[in-house]
C-alpha cells in the first residue's frame, strides 16, 4: 500500500499547479466576493471583516439605485438586438453560405475577422467613423450627404440615437461568431434527411421548419444563452465607442468597473453578484425551455 | 437551359449580392483605417479619408510607434501573451493528462470543479481578483499573468482532456514497459500526440490575453507596463482630434492579428468556436 500512496502523490502532483492557481484565482475570489459584498471595504489598508461590515446595505442601495437599473435596461436593450437582429442575420448568412458552393471559405474568413479583433479596436474605429470631434468631421455623415441622404446626418453617438447605434455596432462585431457556430451546426445535419424531405415533396420552407430548425435546436439554444451571457457582460467595446454617453449606454459592468475604480469594492462585488444570479437564472430558464421545445418536437434524443 | 436554370442563376446572383455586401461591410472600415493612417491631418480634413492616399506616408507610424511609445505597449502585450500561454500550455496539459490517464483520490471532484468554473458566469470576477491581488501586493506583471493564466485554465484542461481520452494508449504502454517515468511519458509521448489540440489552446488563449482590457487597465496605470489595449484607450483619450494618428495606432494593433488570422484561419476559427461549443 505504501507504493500506491506514493503513486497517488506522484499522480496528484500533475494537477497540483492547476489546482493551486485555480484555488487562488477562482475559488478564493468566488467566496471572497460574497464576503466583500457585505462590507464597504475601500481597498486601502488590510481587509478586516468586522471593521468594514455593513450587512446587506450594499444590496439595499443597489435595489434603489436608478443608475444601476438604467444600466440593466441598457444592457437588456442591447441584448435584445443581439438576440434578434444579430442572430437572425447570422442564421440567414449561414443558410446562404451553406447553399453556395463557390466562395464559401472566403465568406467564412471575412465574417470572422470582427470577432477576432479586440473590442477596443472595434469600438475606437467605429467611434472615429461615427462621431464628429470636433463637429463636422465625421465620415458617416459625410457619406450620407454624398449619396443624397444629407437630411439624415446627425450626431450618432449622443442623444436618443446612441443606444441603438451601440447595439448595432455590437451586432456587427458579434454576428460572425454566431454565423460560424450556426454554419458548423448546419453542416452536421446529414444530407439524407434533406433528400428524404425532398422525396416526400416538402418545399424549402417546410424542410426548414421540419428538418433544419428541430435539428438545429441545441445549437440555437447554445447561441441564445451565450448571446445573453456575452452581451449582458459587454463592456470594453461600449467604453471605447461611447464612454457611457452620459448614462444612455452605461452597461452593468461599466458601473461595476467605475465603482471599483472609485474604491467601492464592496458595492462593486454586490453588483457583480446580483448580475451573476440574474444571468444564471436566465440561462437555466433558457435551457429548460429548449428542452421542453425539443420534447414537443419529439426529435433528438440528444 | 430551361426556366429552372434561369431561376437558379438569378437566385445565386441575389444570394451572392447579399453575402458580398455583408462581407464588404466587414472589410471596408479596415481599408479606410489603413488608408487614413497614411494621410496627413490636412488631407483627412479635405475628404475624410475617402480618397486613396497618394503615397505611403509613414510619418504617422513614426510618431505613434516611437514618440508615443507604441513599441513599448506592443512588446508588453507580446510578453504577457507569450508567458501566459506558455504557463497555460504546460499546466493544463499536465493536468489534462492526469485527468485522462492517472488515478488519485478526488480526481473526479476536482475535474468537475474545473467544469463548473467554466459554466458559471462570474460577471465582474475582476473585482474580487483585483482586491486579492492588492492584498498580496501582486498588482504588477506577475499578478496579471497569473490571473490571466487562471482565466484560460479550465477550458484548456477540458479541451485537452477530451482529446487525450480519444487517443489509444498503446504508445504510452510501450513507453512504460521501456521504463519511462510518468513525467517522461507525458513529455515524450503525450505532448507530441496532442499537438493539434494544443494549437487550438494556444490560439484561443493568445487571443484572449492579447485582447484583454479590463484587468490590465486596472493593474497597469503607468505607461511602462501597459499592454496594447490599455495603451490604445489612453492614447485615443489624449489625442481625440488627431484622427490620422489614432488610425495609425489602430492599424499597428489590428494588422498583425489580421495577418496572423488570414494565415492560420482554421486554427483561429476552431480556437474561438471551441470556447463556445464545449458548453
Amino acid at each position: 500500500m505504501k507504493a500506491s500512496l506514493k503513486d497517488n502523490a506522484v499522480d496528484f502532483s500533475f494537477v497540483f499547479p492547476a489546482v493551486l492557481i485555480f484555488s487562488i484565482f477562482y475559488i478564493y475570489p468566488f467566496f471572497y466576493s460574497f464576503i466583500l459584498s457585505l462590507t464597504n471595504y475601500d481597498l486601502i489598508g488590510n481587509f478586516d471583516f468586522k471593521k468594514y461590515y455593513v450587512g446587506f446595505r450594499n444590496f439595499q442601495d443597489i435595489f434603489s439605485d436608478r443608475d444601476w437599473w438604467k444600466s440593466m435596461y441598457n444592457g437588456a436593450f442591447i441584448t435584445f438586438w443581439a438576440l434578434t437582429f444579430q442572430n437572425i442575420l447570422a442564421l440567414i448568412l449561414a443558410l446562404a453560405v451553406d447553399k453556395v458552393i463557390r466562395l464559401k471559405k472566403f465568406y467564412r474568413v471575412v465574417f470572422f475577422i470582427l470577432p477576432v479583433l479586440s473590442e477596443i479596436i472595434i469600438g475606437l474605429l467605429m467611434r472615429q467613423f461615427l462621431i464628429s470631434e470636433p463637429v463636422g468631421r465625421d465620415v458617416f455623415n459625410h457619406l450620407l450627404t454624398n449619396v443624397g441622404l444629407g437630411a439624415m446626418a446627425q450626431e450618432w453617438l449622443s442623444g436618443d440615437k446612441v443606444r441603438l447605434v451601440t447595439a448595432l455596432v455590437h451586432c456587427w462585431k458579434g454576428f460572425g461568431w454566431a454565423f460560424v457556430i450556426f454554419l458548423a451546426g448546419l453542416q452536421s445535419i446529414p444530407e439524407q434527411l434533406y433528400e428524404a424531405a425532398r422525396i416526400d415533396g416538402a418545399n424549402a420552407w417546410r424542410t426548414f421548419c421540419k428538418v433544419t430548425v428541430p435539428l438545429l435546436m441545441p445549437v440555437i439554444t447554445l447561441i441564445l444563452v451565450l448571446t445573453i451571457l456575452g452581451t449582458m457582460q459587454a463592456f470594453a467595446m461600449i467604453l471605447a465607442l461611447t464612454k457611457g454617453a452620459g448614462g444612455e449606454t452605461t452597461v452593468p459592468v461599466m458601473i461595476i468597473y467605475f465603482h471599483l475604480g472609485n474604491r467601492f469594492a464592496g458595492l462593486a462585488c454586490a453588483e457583480g453578484l446580483i448580475l451573476g444570479i440574474i444571468l444564471v437564472a436566465v440561462s437555466f430558464t433558457m435551457f429548460f425551455i429548449s428542452k421542453k421545445v425539443r420534447e414537443k418536437y419529439g426529435v433528438l434524443p440528444d | 437551359m430551361g426556366f429552372f436554370r434561369t431561376k437558379k442563376i438569378i437566385f445565386l446572383i441575389v444570394l451572392h449580392t447579399f453575402l458580398l455586401s455583408v462581407a464588404l461591410s466587414c472589410i471596408l472600415p479596415f481599408f479606410w483605417m489603413i488608408n487614413v493612417s497614411f494621410k496627413t491631418q490636412q488631407q483627412y480634413d479635405d475628404d475624410f479619408g475617402l480618397s486613396l492616399a497618394s503615397h505611403l506616408n509613414w510619418e504617422n507610424y513614426k510618431t505613434v510607434i516611437i514618440t508615443e511609445q507604441f513599441w513599448r505597449y506592443f512588446l508588453n502585450s507580446v510578453l504577457y501573451t507569450f508567458i501566459t500561454v506558455l504557463f497555460i500550455v504546460f499546466i493544463s496539459s499536465l493536468a489534462a493528462y492526469a485527468f485522462s490517464r492517472l488515478h488519485f483520490p478526488g480526481k473526479n471532484i476536482i475535474f468537475y470543479a474545473f467544469l463548473a468554473a467554466m459554466m458559471i458566469p462570474l460577471p465582474a470576477g475582476f473585482v474580487p481578483v483585483y482586491a486579492l491581488l492588492q492584498q498580496f501586493h501582486l498588482l504588477n506583471r506577475t499578478g496579471y499573468v497569473l490571473a490571466m493564466t487562471n482565466m484560460g485554465l479550465s477550458i484548456s484542461i477540458y479541451l485537452l482532456k477530451t482529446f487525450f481520452d480519444q487517443l489509444p494508449r498503446d504508445l504510452e504502454d510501450a513507453a512504460r514497459i521501456d521504463g519511462c517515468s510518468k513525467l517522461q511519458i507525458w513529455w515524450n509521448v503525450g505532448l507530441p500526440l496532442i499537438t493539434p489540440a494544443l494549437g487550438v489552446v494556444v490560439i484561443f488563449n493568445a487571443l484572449n490575453v492579447w485582447n484583454e482590457f479590463v484587468l490590465a487597465s486596472l493593474i497597469f496605470t503607468g505607461d511602462k507596463y501597459m499592454p496594447l489595449q490599455v495603451g490604445l484607450m489612453q492614447f485615443s483619450g489624449k489625442l481625440v482630434t488627431y484622427h490620422t494618428l489614432i488610425m495609425a495606432a489602430l492599424t499597428v494593433a489590428a494588422l498583425p492579428i489580421i495577418i496572423l488570422y488570414i494565415r492560420m484561419q482554421k486554427q483561429f476559427i476552431k480556437g474561438i468556436t471551441a470556447g463556445a461549443l464545449v458548453g
